[in-house]
């Protein structure tokens, strides 16, 4: 195996630190089924949310409860999140000080956190106007899907603070450097999840 | 795809540019899936088409600059299991909108 190869999904360490990157490939695999049993609970919940647009029973629908604007201001959030993420990523793996690496696990964190808040207003925004998930099963399909990758999300910041008090305490080694690699792909993994949200749940709703 | 022995310098640089490329397409592709929604020129179906088409497009991009996932992988393994869920997915997915879609006009 030479030292560059690509080996496995994400950053590979292979010419920086050959011994993390023969560990590593198991390790990232066993993380992608994951990944994609995941993706399998989103796939169906976006199915059922499908069969359920017509299900409004007179109650608020797509068009009247989204807003484009908040959802176009989340989207390039995460977006940014992901690409300050990559950064960090490669700053870990080419041996970039304490500072730099935590400054854009911070800027990542800053950036979910942001994400997070605006999706609580938009939220709390459509259940004052009525738009609860009782109401309807459009809505109940709506609050199954779209919170849940809010809560990955909130997973995915704790996480970060974890591996941002792990690098400090633990220096890089290993085990650290391959749960950072595993953080990322999730990281990745719940922005192509949002692309699938905005464009099915809010931008098909709201065309007219 | 990179040589045997890469040059650490000349790697980061051009996973900066992946990222970069990455970030800068996923940007333009949903600024357009917006734009087509915010500002309507076409009939709704060729709107939603034209999202879904944009989607799709902006998931390989994520797939490939950010997760690195390529068909040129001297492990496969990676490549196989997307493939291998993407499929399972879309069987799930459409089978159950149309099932219950025939359900429902059968209810009618």
């Amino acid at each position: 195996m030479s030292a560059g190869d690509m080996r496995h999904a994400g950053i590979n360490l292979g010419t920086t630190d050959q011994e993390t990157h023969d560990q590593a490939e198991p390790d990232i695999f066993g993380f992608w089924i994951f990944l994609m049993s995941d993706a399998v609970i989103f796939a169906l919940l976006f199915a059922v949310y499908g069969t359920m647009l017509g299900a409004t029973v007179g109650g608020p629908t797509a068009a009247s409860a989204y807003k484009i604007g908040p959802t176009f201001a989340e989207t390039v959030i995460l977006l940014t999140s992901s690409f300050t993420f990559g950064l960090g990523s490669i700053a870990m793996k080419h041996g970039a000080s304490n500072r730099v690496l935590l400054g854009w696990f911070a800027a990542t964190l800053a950036l979910g956190l942001a994400f997070l808040g605006l999706e609580l207003h938009d939220f709390a925004t459509m259940i004052g106007d009525g738009a609860v998930p009782t109401r309807s099963g459009f809505l109940s399909s709506f609050f199954a899907l779209v919170p849940l990758h809010g809560v990955h999300v909130l997973a995915g910041c704790l996480w970060l603070i974890v591996m941002m008090v792990q690098v400090p305490i633990f220096g890089r080694d290993a085990r650290v450097k391959i749960n950072l690699l595993r953080l990322g792909l999730f990281w990745h993994f719940l922005d192509i999840v949002w692309i699938a949200i905005f464009s099915v749940v809010y931008l098909q709703g709201l065309i007219r | 795809m990179t040589a045997p022995q890469a040059d650490p310098r000349r790697e980061k640089r051009r996973e900066i540019r992946t990222y970069a490329i990455g970030y800068a397409l996923a940007l333009a592709l949903t600024g357009g899936a917006f734009a087509a929604v915010h500002w309507p020129r076409f009939p709704a179906r060729t709107t939603l088409g034209l999202v879904f088409g944009l989607a799709l497009v902006q998931m390989i991009v994520h797939l490939r600059c950010f997760l690195h996932v390529s068909l040129r992988r001297s492990s496969r393994d990676d490549l196989l299991l997307i493939l291998f869920s993407t499929l399972i997915i879309i069987l799930m997915v459409a089978g159950t909108i149309v099932i219950i879609a025939n359900l429902h006009g059968r209810m009618m």
